[in-house]
């Protein structure tokens, strides 16, 4: 809103105008479309890991690599990591969207939260490629 | 950042008490937001007892006898009485719709009575909409068509095509639907909110308009249509029984279905 108490300069231009503002940005649709399927996705790999892991539980040391080593196990795996950090980064970016209005603090909070999902999906993918290839 | 709590003069006070006169046994009470900017005070809530024998059934009756015979000040938007025209659109017991279509005897106890959420008010119950007739003008809400129509007739529907239609063009704009949505409060500068997508789709919707694609190019944007978060606030408040969440569902399925 123009003119809330935290908007200081005076703002004359036309309504029409502020709406119609920088344009359509043609975009977001991909974004939207991926959190969808993204979401669907995880739905099985969830159930699956969870179980996998529920069964795992008082597992040894050398049993849990060996299975976590088994090629299906590591695929899916590998799956499991890339779509929950890619559907939380998608997550956040929304929220980041919705309630930050200071530009840079939108700006650089979805570059930091894309980051940080980056940096766990590699290290996460890393510590199964290291042990099934 | 979304802000959570009003500023300090828009706190609202406790106002003046206007009571029934003696005799009256039928006795309602109405507590209404009112806020006058030539005052420089606060806003506040004054209260007035009406006696329903004497009033009509609607909301917008009680209204309309406060401003006639308690207090000519109180200010409100109001013209068709019947829920046609969208004027008399305010929040009653927390819920946006229009007073004019809100039987008083639905509120237990007092009713509470304050402008539609979320906007500039000008006076009372009357907020700035601005912002949203140039939202809605900047869909383009018109009929745009370079094949020129039939000389001797109208442009043509089938009814399957017209049946699209139906549930969009009751919309009366009264905003009620967007000054519900958390996402239009946050976002309302950049978001279209459900009243003006609604709109929009109607648009998109009639077999007889050529400007689809660049509708929906004009509405693809992270803000403009994705701010929608299927929160439904939009379809529950609709005192016209429409739902917008389903139209703006429709409008993220084509720009799906344009890219597949």
């Amino acid at each position: 809103m123009a003119t809330n108490e935290h908007t200081a300069e005076t703002v004359l231009r036309s309504p029409l105008g502020r709406v119609r503002g920088l344009g359509s940005a043609k975009g977001g649709t991909h974004h939207w479309w991926l959190q969808r399927v993204t979401s669907i996705a995880l739905l099985p790999l969830t159930i699956w890991f969870a179980l996998a892991a529920a069964s795992l539980a008082g597992a040894s040391y050398i049993d849990t690599v060996a299975w976590i080593g088994r090629p299906w196990n590591a695929v899916l795996l590998l799956a499991t990591i890339g779509l929950t950090f890619h559907h939380t980064a998608s997550g956040l970016q929304v929220v980041m969207e919705d309630y930050a209005n200071v530009e840079w603090v939108k700006v650089g909070g979805i570059l930091a939260i894309k980051a940080i999902c980056m940096m766990l999906a590699l290290a996460s993918a890393l510590a199964v490629l290291k042990i099934a290839v | 950042m979304a802000t959570f709590t009003l500023p300090k003069n828009s706190t609202i006070q406790p106002g003046k008490t206007y009571k029934a006169e003696a005799g009256a046994t039928n006795l309602k009470s109405f507590k209404i937001y009112r806020w006058d900017p030539d005052s420089g005070e606060n806003p506040r809530t004054d209260t007035y007892e009406i006696d329903l024998d004497k009033c009509g059934p609607m909301v917008l009756d009680a209204l309309i006898k406060i401003k006639n015979e308690v207090d000519t000040t109180l200010t409100f938007r109001r013209s068709c009485r019947e829920g046609i025209c969208g004027s008399c659109s305010m929040n009653i017991d927390g819920l946006n719709t229009l007073a004019c279509l809100k039987p008083i005897e639905d509120s237990v106890g007092s009713v509470k009575i304050h402008p539609l959420p979320h906007l500039p008010v000008v006076k009372d119950l009357v907020p700035d909409l601005s912002q949203l007739y140039a939202q809605l003008r900047s869909v383009e809400p018109w009929l745009k068509s370079e094949t020129p129509p039939p000389p001797d007739a109208e442009r043509r529907q089938s009814k399957e095509e017209r049946v699209q239609l139906d549930g969009l063009w009751e919309c009366i704009l009264c905003f009620c639907c967007s000054t519900a949505c958390p996402s239009y409060w946050w976002n309302g500068d950049r978001y279209l909110g459900p009243a003006v997508l609604l709109q929009a789709y109607r648009w998109i919707a009639d077999s007889r308009d050529e400007a689809t694609g660049e509708r929906l190019d004009n509405l693809e944007d992270p803000f403009r249509l994705y701010r929608c978060h299927t929160i439904m606030n939009c379809s529950r408040t609709c005192p016209k029984g429409l739902n917008p969440a389903a139209a703006i569902g429709k409008i993220k399925q084509m720009m799906v279905e344009r890219q597949s």
